[in-house]
């Protein structure tokens, strides 16, 4: 492009823009609708990057979790105690004085009734083995102390702590038949644990009549490459029937169902909000192509081509969809960027607390959309303006 | 005569279709005009005046028939040519001045400059050659909504001759004016006429105003016909 014909685009389009205050309502709805749209599409997807956020920290490519083969999650699986001691004895896990750090687990869900509804909700209550902290190396009791093993005592995560009534230290909890003591709260650098409650896991295998029996075994690895060798070693041992996944893959399976479902549904809800702020704007550039046609067609008997206008009015939609998705990027990181919800993990039935989670990512992708509704706004009343006849446009007063 | 005809029309005709009913605005008009003429468009409302000045500035296309400016043919031009032949040959003067608001005197009068190749700074002295021709040099840095009417018609006519234009087209450029803007309004384009030679078509329905031109044509009906030089 000449000097020239960037003269003439740069002339017409900051005179349209310094013509806007005249158009200020009609600019100014414009400018909401697209705001709002990216402050929905952001706030939504925010749910799914906070939740594929938890689970993604939760996994660690060192620690293997074994289920029954068949299995897809803990729910579904069990283990005998003999099993879990051959599982213990693979070579590939690693050891300290204590022993092999595993943690064979027994997964319960139970109901306790959420802080802002008051109706109950699935939360789960994992017993887990001594070993357990050190499979979980961001672990650390905040307030109070761990449970003690042999007692009816419960740690609680964080999240489920905040999200659920009754989980404070001290605190009573009323599960099945038997009466439980809060005796701490942990953190784990918000993964998926901080969503549970724990128990020594015989305590629970005791009170929820499970025997001996087990639904998952943690197992630190050696070291992240000796996860294939590890899944030999138990699938060749033919008193093994189990399935053995690395946690951080374990979590990426479960996200994969929420994460899209909220995907989809926030691209859904954005994509028919997006068309209410489209005709907004496609109005508001009508009546600004409206208001300057005299302007436009003196400007075309001048000799202006139709580029200049044509990049005039879209430059103006534009802007339009430039501060609306600006402003809407705002918003949505000031009203929902760590803000703590729990939803349903569909995976395990059971509630898991999250952060909304605005990636700058997810903001460039808000700002994007807003551009594209501006263009689209822009678009149609552009070529309008280019193909309006001078001398009908001349008449215009 | 017709040899220097600056701008010559042949059969030119117009029609409009308004619903079913098609309007015969020009009838095959033939019309010569020298270099260096005044010339006076009168007649009634809808008679084909700022038709016919449409068609001379390009800004509109005959029918049917030949126009032909300074020997180019403009009526078979495409619409990019001839946004480009108008950039270079004509300059238009309006009723209602067309001035944009948001641009100061001297940006309004600098944009027909925009469509050539000067540099920034060369289009700003041109500009203010031009606001000085037409005696506004001190209003150079206001908007038009800070003028008189008189003055935004003369910031009008600077914008028209920036480009030194082959012609200088005005529709009713003192409808608009009392009598004492008007009168001033047509001194500067008669002195434009007869100092610098600019050929200038004049729409009016003013006889003092064409009183002024050194012809006048009346169109009746989509007719032509000369009256006296003045």
């Amino acid at each position: 492009m000449s000097n020239n014909s960037w003269d003439q685009i740069t002339a017409i389009t900051s005179m349209n823009v310094r013509n806007m205050s005249q158009r200020a309502a009609s600019s100014i709805v414009a400018l909401i609708g697209i705001a709002g749209v990216v402050t929905v599409l952001i706030g939504v997807l925010s749910i799914a990057e906070g939740f594929k956020a938890v689970l993604e920290i939760s996994g660690s490519d060192q620690v293997a979790i074994v289920l029954r083969n068949g299995a897809t999650d803990e729910m579904g699986s069990g283990l005998q105690q003999e099993q879990t001691r051959l599982i213990a004895d693979a070579k590939q896990a690693a050891r300290d004085e204590q022993g092999p750090i595993v943690s064979p687990e027994l997964y319960v869900v139970v109901d306790v009734p959420l802080k802002s509804t008051g109706t109950a909700a699935n939360v789960p209550l994992r017993g887990v083995g001594p070993q357990a902290v050190k499979l979980r190396s961001n672990f650390k009791i905040v307030e109070g102390v761990n449970f003690t093993p042999g007692k009816f005592e419960v740690v609680v995560g964080k999240g489920a702590s905040m999200q659920f009534s009754g989980l404070t230290v001290g605190s009573q909890l009323r599960l099945g038949t038997t009466n439980w003591t809060v005796t701490g709260i942990f953190e784990d650098r918000g993964s998926v644990a901080e969503s549970e409650i724990w128990t020594d896991a015989t305590v629970l295998q005791g009170a929820y009549n499970r025997g001996t029996s087990y639904q998952s075994m943690r197992v630190k690895l050696t070291s992240p490459s000796a996860m294939q060798a590890f899944k030999d070693e138990l699938s060749t041992n033919p008193r093994l029937n189990v399935r053995v996944f690395s946690e951080k893959q374990y979590y990426a399976e479960q996200s994969k169902i929420l994460v899209t479902l909220v995907s989809t549904i926030g691209s859904a809800i954005a994509i028919l909000m997006g068309l209410g702020a489209i005709f907004a704007a496609l109005n508001t550039m009508y009546s600004a192509v409206s208001s300057r046609t005299r302007e436009i067609a003196t400007l075309r008997a001048l000799g202006f081509g139709p580029a200049p206008v044509i990049t005039s009015v879209l430059a103006e939609a534009l802007l339009i969809g430039l501060v609306g998705g600006v402003v809407g990027m705002v918003v949505s990181y000031v009203a929902f960027n760590g803000v703590r919800a729990s939803t349903m993990n569909f995976a395990t039935f059971s509630q898991l607390t999250f952060a909304f989670t605005v990636t700058p990512q997810l903001l460039v992708q808000g700002l994007v959309y807003a551009l594209i509704l501006g263009f689209i706004g822009g678009l149609l009343p552009s070529l309008r303006a280019a193909k309006l006849p001078i001398t009908t446009g001349l008449r215009e007063l | 005569m017709a040899d220097e005809s600056l701008v010559r029309l042949r059969g030119v005709a117009k029609d409009y279709k308004r619903g079913a009913e098609t309007v015969h605005v020009l009838h095959a008009l033939d019309l010569d005009i020298p270099r260096g003429d005044f010339l006076a468009l009168m007649g009634p409302s809808g008679s084909g005046k700022s038709t016919l000045l449409n068609l001379i500035g390009g800004i509109d296309r005959p029918t049917s028939g030949s126009i032909e400016i300074a020997g180019t043919r403009t009526d078979s031009m495409t619409d990019g040519d001839l946004g480009k032949w108008r950039a270079h040959h004509v300059g238009f003067v309006f009723q209602m001045y067309n001035l944009l608001p948001v641009l100061t005197a001297e940006r309004n009068v600098e944009l027909p400059l925009l469509l050539t190749k000067l540099p920034a700074a060369e289009r700003r002295k041109r500009a203010n050659a031009a606001l000085g021709l037409v005696g506004l040099s001190e209003r150079a840095h206001h908007k038009p909504r800070e003028l008189s009417g008189g003055q935004e018609q003369r910031v009008g006519i600077a914008r028209a001759i920036v480009s030194d234009p082959t012609l200088l087209l005005c529709d009713e450029p003192t409808g608009d004016l009392d009598r004492k803007s008007g009168d001033e309004i047509l001194d500067l384009l008669q002195a434009l006429n007869q100092q610098q030679g600019k050929t200038i078509i004049m729409v009016t329905h003013d006889p003092h105003a064409a009183a002024r031109a050194k012809h006048v044509l009346h169109l009746n009906k989509g007719q032509l016909s000369r009256e006296a030089a003045a």
